[in-house]
């Protein structure tokens, strides 16, 4: 009796999932075609942080970890899909293979995070980010030292046809990869391991007496959330052409951060709202400096204030600490944000 | 032979600064159990008013002074404004704020300073003495650095053990309740606190930044270092900072020494989480540190 | 000299204090006493500032201090000796000591007093508070408030977990303390006998709100009345 419940309650969250893919990716489809080969790569910008953003979101909304060190984990893996794409690989399977490596690469990172908490784990991870990049420069003959490894751009099937930009081609890519994220994710969180891992967020102690392993549930948390992390470095990668170290600094870890809480800290809809910043705000802090003639320095440097800003109005605001506001938001967010999804992934 | 002693000095130099930048962390966690995550960032930007002192036509000792007193305002107007309404916050709070402030005043010191870095001059000479025909890697400059770090580090010393006003901060930091209870301005020793730290804080950026330039962001990996040297002196105690921060220096100096310097931030996250792992009160730490 | 208006404290929808009014005139002792969870530490908690009230009034000597900072209060001569002994288990006794003191500048009583009163605490002087044990740890918070030469001492529950001997000697040296000092202390006990057997006044708090007001010696005899309310 109660298995067939649950097999049914299973079913659902697997078919709302599918519906949820099928109608933001076609969505999207239409979207991509009325788009200007900029919008275009913008959009694919927006996919890529989009991944990164929805590991963190589900990471903080189901653990209650932070983590500063997944611009490592996108490092990690857009280095593997241009070694890959290097060597000949095709694009599907060096992607996969970007996931792969980054999760691999997370599964002793988030053993040892699952251990620690607050300021140890925010200062492991931030060790972690500007660690682990400074390894391109000690082996420059195979990362491309300072200068980084370029990476061929993806060329768009001749199915397509002759015309089709490649601008476009790059957007579906990392859109199909956002949408891959958010299909295992959403299963995640909706199954019986999304409840452990909130239980464990909620209370750890009471969750470790009811018999949940929490360490090991934290562990699992991060490696997803690290593993969606690699798969948007890779996608970084193609989108972008090259990989470097500049590309990862301590700064990109922290502007992950500020995507994260912008977004709200726990659900998928908030990843997105959190990834059109990280896209967008750039394009309107530069204008808003040319249109009062700031110099050049300060247009650079203005979505980074806003993103310092960002944190610092939000955790003033937000006196309760993020645990409520992520059980706030999980309360009014999880139920109703099901339907609301494909649309407001529109705007 | 001589490579292994001149690491070993050129790590005592780099040391020094490392404990201090670990005792302005140490400060602010004793007092507020905060790990100041913007110090780095506090510190380059009083280095930075410190260039601009120079670049005036101000002298080295007046630009020096400027930055400590540049530290010890920023550092007590930060806690002022920003930290207090978060310092009875969860714990996670306090770190995605500091890691805003350290975002925020970077973003400032580039719109100001821009993002190139710039040289930083040393207090002496940059020549290594010259021992029996050799020239050491231990210049008059890291003789400067080690006797400034060890003169701050005992005069905060006997700042808390010595004086009332350190009764008063130590009281607040262990009890802040019961010191309010026996008439502390605990808020007030708070700031001050705050203010050390950074001040603190301002003398290693301007020590250290004629080594690594002056840039926004050039001073990531020393606030990396600094947490590790904390944490690896139980982040409680202020002579485990002193400690920790020289014995780290001597590490990666060996480690920059024998395997290349691209290595060093990688060893500092592999102590950091070894030590964590073993020994998460620290290696020096006396007493049992309070995990919050 | 302290005096207490109408005082309500509430904790969200917990309503701890409930409008209590009392005096405590100088050199005297009132005793409040009450089961657990009767408001006694909130009603301390929110004369000495910790705790905001709703309503009502705290005066020191005809000032009205109900709003001032937990500091400005101290400082205005009120001591508050916490439930639990908080000494600074970090600091050294004599540090412990100095630091009651130290508001008080050049006034503040003589280390020397605080040790004639307590002979164990010199003995002690240069340990950490965290080696005291119960009783000393309880001595050095009084002397601790005394150093600061209070007009007014409150005292919570000075007697929990000490042995009947150490109960004694405490309540006669708060007694002392009341005379030769002229301090006004407020006493909250639930060891009702031992407190009454030095105060002269003793209220009763049940749910908050004051039950019973009366002489000791009236009190102390009225078996029902404290068996009602004390559950003994
Ligand atoms: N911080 C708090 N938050 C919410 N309720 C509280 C708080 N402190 C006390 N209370 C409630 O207020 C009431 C009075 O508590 P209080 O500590 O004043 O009692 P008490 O008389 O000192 O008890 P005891 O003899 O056990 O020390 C109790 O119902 C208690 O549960
Ligand atoms: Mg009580």
């Amino acid at each position: 009796m109660f298995g067939r419940v649950r097999a049914v309650l299973r079913a659902g969250t697997l078919l709302r999932s599918v519906v949820l893919v099928v109608v933001a990716g076609l969505v999207l489809l239409f979207l991509t075609d009325s788009l200007s080969a900029y919008r275009d790569l913008q959009l694919a910008d927006g996919a890529y942080y989009f991944c990164v953003l929805a590991g963190l979101t589900v990471l903080a909304g189901a653990s209650g970890q932070i983590s500063l060190g997944h611009g490592a984990f996108m490092a990690v893996g857009a280095y593997t899909a241009a070694k890959l794409s290097a060597a000949g690989w095709a694009l599907t399977p060096e992607l996969a293979a970007a996931a792969v490596v980054t999760l691999i690469v997370g599964i002793p990172v988030g053993v040892a995070a699952s251990r620690l908490r607050g300021p140890y784990l925010a200062g492991a991870t931030l060790a972690f980010a500007v660690g682990l990049p400074a390894l391109a420069d000690k082996f420059p003959s195979a990362f491309g030292g300072e200068n980084g490894l370029a990476i061929n751009p993806p060329t768009p099937p001749p199915s397509l046809g002759p015309t089709f930009p490649l601008e476009r081609w790059q957007a579906w890519i990392a859109c199909i990869g956002a949408l891959v994220v958010v299909f295992v994710l959403y299963n995640v969180v909706h199954s019986g391991v999304g409840r452990s891992m909130r239980a464990v967020r909620d209370d750890e102690i009471a969750a470790s007496l009811s018999g949940l392993r929490v360490g090991r549930w934290q562990t699992l948390a991060f490696v997803l959330s690290a593993t969606a992390a690699g798969l948007g470095g890779g996608l970084l990668a193609v989108v972008s052409g090259t990989v470097a170290p500049g590309a990862f600094p301590l700064q990109l870890s922290l502007t992950l951060l500020a995507g994260v809480v912008i977004g709200g800290l726990g659900s998928l809809v908030g990843a997105v709202w959190g990834a059109a910043l990280l896209v967008l705000l750039p394009n309107w802090t530069t204008d808003v400096a040319n249109s009062f003639s700031l110099s050049s320095n300060v247009s650079h440097n203005l979505p980074i204030a806003v993103y310092g800003l960002v944190l610092i109005v939000a955790m003033l605001a937000w006196p309760s600490g993020i645990q409520g506001g992520v059980r706030a938001i999980a309360r009014a967010g999880w139920a109703g944000s099901a339907k609301l999804r494909p649309e407001r992934r529109q705007a | 032979m001589t490579k292994f002693i001149d690491l070993t000095l050129n790590g005592i130099s780099t040391g020094a600064i490392y404990a201090a930048v670990a005792l302005a962390l140490v400060l602010i966690w004793r007092s507020t159990r905060i790990v100041n995550f913007a110090q780095g960032a506090m510190l380059m930007f009083t280095t930075f008013i410190a260039s601009a002192v120079l670049n005036g036509g101000g002298s080295y000792v007046l630009a020096f002074v400027v930055a400590l007193a540049a530290g010890l305002a920023l550092g007590g107007v930060i806690e002022r404004v920003v930290v207090r309404p978060v310092e009875n916050a969860p714990p996670l709070n306090a770190v995605i704020l500091t890691l805003g402030l350290y975002t925020l005043l970077v973003a400032i010191a580039g719109m100001i300073w821009g993002n190139t870095p710039r040289s930083f001059p040393a207090a002496f000479s940059l020549r290594g003495y010259r021992v029996g025909g050799t020239n050491l890697l231990f210049t008059p400059n890291d003789t400067f650095t080690v006797l400034v770090v060890i003169a701050v580090a005992v005069a905060l010393a006997l700042l808390f053990r010595r004086t009332s006003l350190g009764l008063r901060m130590r009281a607040s930091a262990f009890a802040p309740e019961v010191a309010r209870l026996l008439g502390v301005r605990v808020g007030r020793m708070l700031t001050l606190g705050w203010a050390l730290a950074a001040m603190t804080g301002a003398l290693a950026g301007v020590l250290v930044a004629p080594s690594v330039f002056l840039g926004p962001n050039s001073f990531d990996p020393i606030l990396i270092i600094g947490f590790v040297a904390a944490v690896l002196g139980g982040l409680d105690s202020p002579p485990g900072a002193v400690i920790g921060g020289v014995v780290l220096g001597l590490a990666l100096s060996y480690v920059s020494g024998y395997e290349g310097s691209a290595l060093v931030p990688l060893a500092a996250l592999v102590i950091l989480v070894v030590v964590l792992m073993v020994r998460p009160t620290g290696l020096f730490a006396a007493t049992r540190e309070r995990r919050v | 000299m302290l005096t207490i208006e109408e005082l309500t404290t509430d904790y969200g929808p917990i309503r701890a204090v409930d409008g209590v009014s009392l005096k405590v005139p100088e050199g005297s002792v009132t005793a409040v006493l009450g089961a657990n969870g009767a408001g006694k530490t909130t009603l301390l908690r929110t004369i000495c500032g910790l705790v905001r009230p709703t309503s009502g009034r705290v005066k020191v000597e005809g000032e009205d201090i109900t709003r001032w900072a937990v500091e400005e209060i101290v400082r205005f001569g009120v001591a508050h000796v916490p439930e639990g002994r908080g000494v600074i288990a970090e600091l050294t006794v004599q540090e412990n000591l100095r630091l009651g003191g130290l508001w008080r500048g050049r006034e503040a009583m003589p280390i020397r007093e605080i040790f004639d009163l307590f002979p164990r605490l010199e003995e002690r002087s240069g340990q950490p508070a965290s080696r005291l044990s119960g009783g000393e740890r309880q001595m050095l918070s009084i002397g601790r408030a005394l150093m600061g030469r209070p007009r007014a001492l409150l005292l919570d529950e000075p007697s929990l977990g000490l042995a009947p001997v150490l109960v004694a000697q405490i309540m006669s040296m708060v007694r002392r303390l009341a005379d030769t000092l002229g301090l006004a202390v407020l006493l909250v006990e639930q060891n009702a006998r031992s407190a009454l057997s030095i105060a002269n006044h003793g209220v009763v708090l049940n749910l908050g709100q004051v039950v019973v007001e009366q002489e000791p010696s009236k009190l102390v005899a009225d078996e029902r009345l404290l068996h009602a309310y004390l559950g003994f």
